[in-house]
């Protein structure tokens, strides 16, 4: 969709220069960089993409770009300029004068990046009504609405009245572009603006970054996923620990990169390798029979079903009062040492679903069987003992984890009650450690203190303490670096192995969930719309919404041509 | 099924919701009357005894013939049950009782006593919300020798006894500097000091919440989002993060209002000011019982009312909250 566009002429001025960014934290005495020395250039219409993984700086450069990168930041750099501007020792007044009027900047997560409580026009209007550009109440109505429908938020008359939370996710993060977009700034910086987005609406933001493009705008765009990246970017920067390891043409870094690290973020997405090879260098379980494991189709019929659940139903009373089929008529068997992947955008009820199979929600109609027994229909204290056998992991292992608690504390807490002896369960918890290949140095950390991808290895540990027979992941890897999450990815192939345990994989992003599923479901609007072996579904998808998913996917797509600004959406799988 | 996700449904309306918390106000206050006869009822000593010692102001042993006229009376020879219903019919027609020593309606002398207890409690409510919303948006997250004093003496405050704040501000500027009146009386003026008194301790306890809030939503990505619009620092903390920091703190106003009433009787007592103070202290030094337990009927109607304009405003200030 990006083909034919006019290339911008190479003579015109640069827009943004940097030259030897520096950003360091604290006082003299103990300062630490985090941006060490970064510098380049931005031309209209060009798009910059500055990928990493998280804590390698790229969202404090773009923070320092508007000045903005934190009250104990020290920001040092031989030019920052902006359209001949000297940026650096600017006034706060100054300052405010570009912020927003000729520098847009999209935030992370525009569920936290608009205020939860204002209505989405005010918060689109605010910048307009800053800098003075609408001069009556019915023009600063007009223009939100006219913002609202240049991202393409439908029926923008009723959202712009709407809050926050009442939007979808890809609607919000539309919002908060549009309010970005308010004094059409000349440049747009967008820190990660599809990441925990589904697959359509990532698609849908990336075609409006694209459009913005088109429209002569530069862009900057910041994300940790160089699938994202390789749509929209002319030049890529690839930071690790606050220096630049590789920068060029887009093209010649997707196709040819030459840093290990570079090579290693590539390897990382899961859409650029062939299904069930390993995502992440580093071999965590030692599993002897690892080398030799055949792709598992679909496993035979004879194994035993472990979870069993009939035609689902769960309604919930709408905003307005009226009811909506969260769930409706679900029905899947997930048989011993399976993976089931349930794929769907949010709002798809496989939340719900998820929830009715953990008995945490009461299904109105249908029931789960657990193990060939009753599940869902027993009172909660008949279930309470065989809980143990379903574990849970999480998308947020942060909100999951008591504060307070040191890992320790936190796994030994899972353990069966039967290990008493002190010193047994602190061994059982050192060797759970390993197992999700953590050290035991880690012991007496707090959640607060460990790395996101760390976390989600304790909660792998704390899911398998109770030797569960299933475990059901509720987006687990979606709020990781691509990188981590091939770790934790390979981590819970795995245990899968290792521990025989089975999962239902829950997803929003279909490339993770072929990697890792042995059957998949999508589900939409609450219903199964395609089942089936995974490489069967994403080979010959039945369902035209599933051929949308397929195809909406965000793909790296390495022969992305020199001088071509954007790579071009592949048609169907690799 | 179907049943009861209608009357979900319908919960959803405003007026149900309101007619639900005025239900639950009405057992409160119910509860709170009980509560008054009980107290009545178990108090050591013979009633008779006391109303007769109460009313002639001696203390010494009433004849049996006298005992019964009171008894009579009152009422005291009847079971528990019919006076326990004879008392809510009486509460029920407007009638709080008789005071044993002032011989008047309790009713009268506490409606005509209770309004400027009330006007010191919410002013005091008001400033206290002004002085914790101006230090907290100044020195909320900033770190210089500004915010470190005005934080100190936030804690300062939180942690003085009312009556004791209220002795020093008495000495200080009524005494020595003459600036406001010893004894207030009713005058604009003369409610100054006993506000401060009672609004100080409060701002103190406001501002640690509001500003702990404060600085947690300060460090939200939306406030970035703003600034990165161009707006200036104090207009982020004035018109998104203020809002979201003083959710707590409308949820401790209904609490506050209440600690507000029963501190302005004790300050009304140290500054000699009209109010309900003085009539409670003397009914209950006295065990004029009638006074103090309509005292304890008001008090439950007072904080039933408060604390549903602090639900009302909590949801004016966070539109995400439906009535339910």
């Amino acid at each position: 969709m990006s083909q034919g566009r006019p290339q911008p002429v190479p003579q015109q001025p640069d827009l943004l220069t940097v030259d030897s960014l520096r950003v360091s934290f604290g006082r003299a005495i103990d300062e630490k960089p985090v941006v060490r020395s970064i510098s380049f250039s931005l031309r209209p219409g060009r798009c910059l993409a500055i990928v990493g993984e998280s804590g390698s700086g790229k969202s404090v450069t773009a923070r320092a770009l508007i000045g903005l990168a934190g009250r104990y930041a020290n920001v040092h750099a031989r030019q920052l300029s902006f359209d001949g501007t000297n940026l650096m020792g600017l006034s706060d007044r100054a300052w405010r004068g570009i912020r927003g009027n000729e520098i847009g900047f999209v935030l992370q997560d525009a569920l936290v990046s608009l205020d939860p409580l204002r209505r989405i026009g005010k918060e689109i209007g605010e910048g307009l009504l800053l800098h003075g550009a609408v001069s009556s109440r019915e023009e600063l109505a007009q223009r939100v609405i006219a913002l609202l429908k240049l991202v393409g938020v439908p029926d923008p008359e009723t959202k712009a009245k709407q809050l926050p939370h009442q939007l979808s996710g890809g609607q919000r993060q539309r919002a908060l572009i549009a309010s970005a977009l308010a004094l059409d700034p000349r440049i747009l910086i967008a820190d990660e603006p599809t990441t925990a987005l589904d697959v359509t609406a990532q698609a849908h933001v990336l075609s409006l970054l694209e459009e913005t493009k088109t429209r002569g705008k530069a862009l900057i765009l910041i994300s940790h996923d160089l699938a994202v990246v390789s749509r929209v970017a002319d030049e890529i920067l690839v930071m690790r620990e606050g220096e630049v390891v590789e920068r060029g043409n887009a093209g010649q870094i997707l196709k040819d990169p030459e840093h290990p690290y570079t090579k290693q973020l590539l390897d990382a997405v899961p859409s650029g390798r062939p299904r069930g090879s390993r995502l992440s260098p580093s071999t965590i379980v030692r599993s002897p029979a690892r080398q030799t494991q055949p792709e598992v189709q679909s496993p035979p019929k004879s194994r035993p079903i472990l979870l069993e659940a009939t035609s689902l139903v769960k309604r919930f009373k709408g905003p307005d009062g009226t009811l909506r089929t969260a769930v409706d008529g679900v029905s899947f068997e997930l048989r011993s040492g399976e993976t089931l992947g349930i794929v769907g955008e949010s709002g798809s009820g496989k939340s719900t679903m998820a929830r009715m199979v953990l008995a945490l929600e009461e299904p109105d109609e249908g029931a789960v069987q657990f193990a060939g027994r009753p599940w869902t229909a027993l009172a909660e204290r008949e279930r309470r003992t065989r809980r143990r056998s379903l574990s849970m992991i999480y998308q947020d292992p942060l909100g999951s984890f008591d504060p307070r608690w040191t890992v320790g504390r936190i796994i030994s807490d899972s353990l069966s009650s039967e290990v008493e002896i002190r010193r047994k369960r602190q061994e059982r918890v050192i060797e759970l450690l390993d197992l999700v290949g953590l050290s035991e140095a880690l012991l007496d950390r707090r959640p607060l203190e460990l790395s996101g991808g760390q976390r989600q290895r304790v909660a792998i540990a704390r899911a398998i303490a109770p030797n569960p027979a299933v475990i059901v992941c509720d987006e687990p890897v979606s709020a990781l670096d691509v990188s981590i999450q091939a770790q934790v990815l390979d981590l819970l192939g795995d245990l899968k192995e290792h521990v025989g345990v089975s999962y239902l994989f829950i997803s929003h992003d279909l490339s993770v969930v072929r990697q890792i599923s042995d059957r998949v479901i999508v589900m939409r609007r609450g219903r199964i719309v395609d089942s089936g072996a995974t490489e069967e579904i994403f080979r010959n998808p039945e369902s035209e919404y599933t051929k949308s998913l397929i195809a909406a996917m965000p793909r790296l797509v390495r022969d992305h041509q020199i001088g071509h600004s954007a790579t071009i959406l592949e048609e169907g799988i690799a | 099924m179907m049943g009861s996700d209608a009357v979900k449904i319908v919960a959803h309306y405003p007026i149900v919701w309101f007619t639900r918390r005025i239900f639950s106000g009405v057992v409160v206050v119910w509860a709170a009357l009980t509560f008054a006869f009980l107290i009545q009822c178990v108090l050591p000593g013979d009633r008779a005894q006391i109303i007769i010692n109460a009313t002639s102001g001696n203390v010494g042993l009433a004849s049996s013939a006298e005992l019964a006229a009171i008894n009579a009376k009152y009422g005291f020879d009847q079971p528990l049950a019919i006076q326990y219903g004879r008392y809510i019919l009486r509460i029920l027609h407007g009638d709080l009782g008789e005071s044993y020593q002032q011989h008047r309606p309790v009713a009268g002398i506490i409606a005509e006593q209770i309004g400027p207890t009330i006007i010191l409690a919410v002013t005091a409510l008001l400033l206290a919300w002004i002085i914790a919303i101006l230090t907290t948006l100044f020195i909320a997250g900033r770190d210089n020798m500004w915010a470190k004093l005005l934080n100190d003496t936030q804690v300062f405050f939180a942690t003085a006894p009312p009556y004791w704040l209220a002795t020093i501000l008495l000495v200080v500027f009524a005494v020595k500097l003459r600036i406001f009146p010893v004894i207030g009386g009713s005058s604009p003026a003369g409610l100054i000091l006993p506000t401060l008194a009672l609004a100080l301790e409060l701002s103190g306890f406001f501002g640690q919440v509001v500003q702990n809030e404060f600085t947690r939503v300060l460090e939200q990505p939306f406030v970035a989002s703003a600034r990165a619009r161009g707006m200036s620092d104090f207009g982020v903390r004035l018109r998104h993060v203020l809002r979201h920091a003083a959710l707590p703190g409308i949820t401790l106003s209904g609490w506050a209002l209440g600690k507000l009433l029963s501190g302005a009787i004790l300050i009304e007592v140290v500054f000699a000011r009209q109010g309900l103070g003085g009539v409670l202290v003397a009914a209950t030094s006295s065990r004029d019982v009638p006074i103090v337990s309509g005292a304890v009927l008001i008090s439950a109607g007072l904080f039933v009312l408060v604390s549903l304009i602090v639900d009302l405003t909590y949801r004016l200030v966070d539109p995400r909250i439906k009535l339910t």
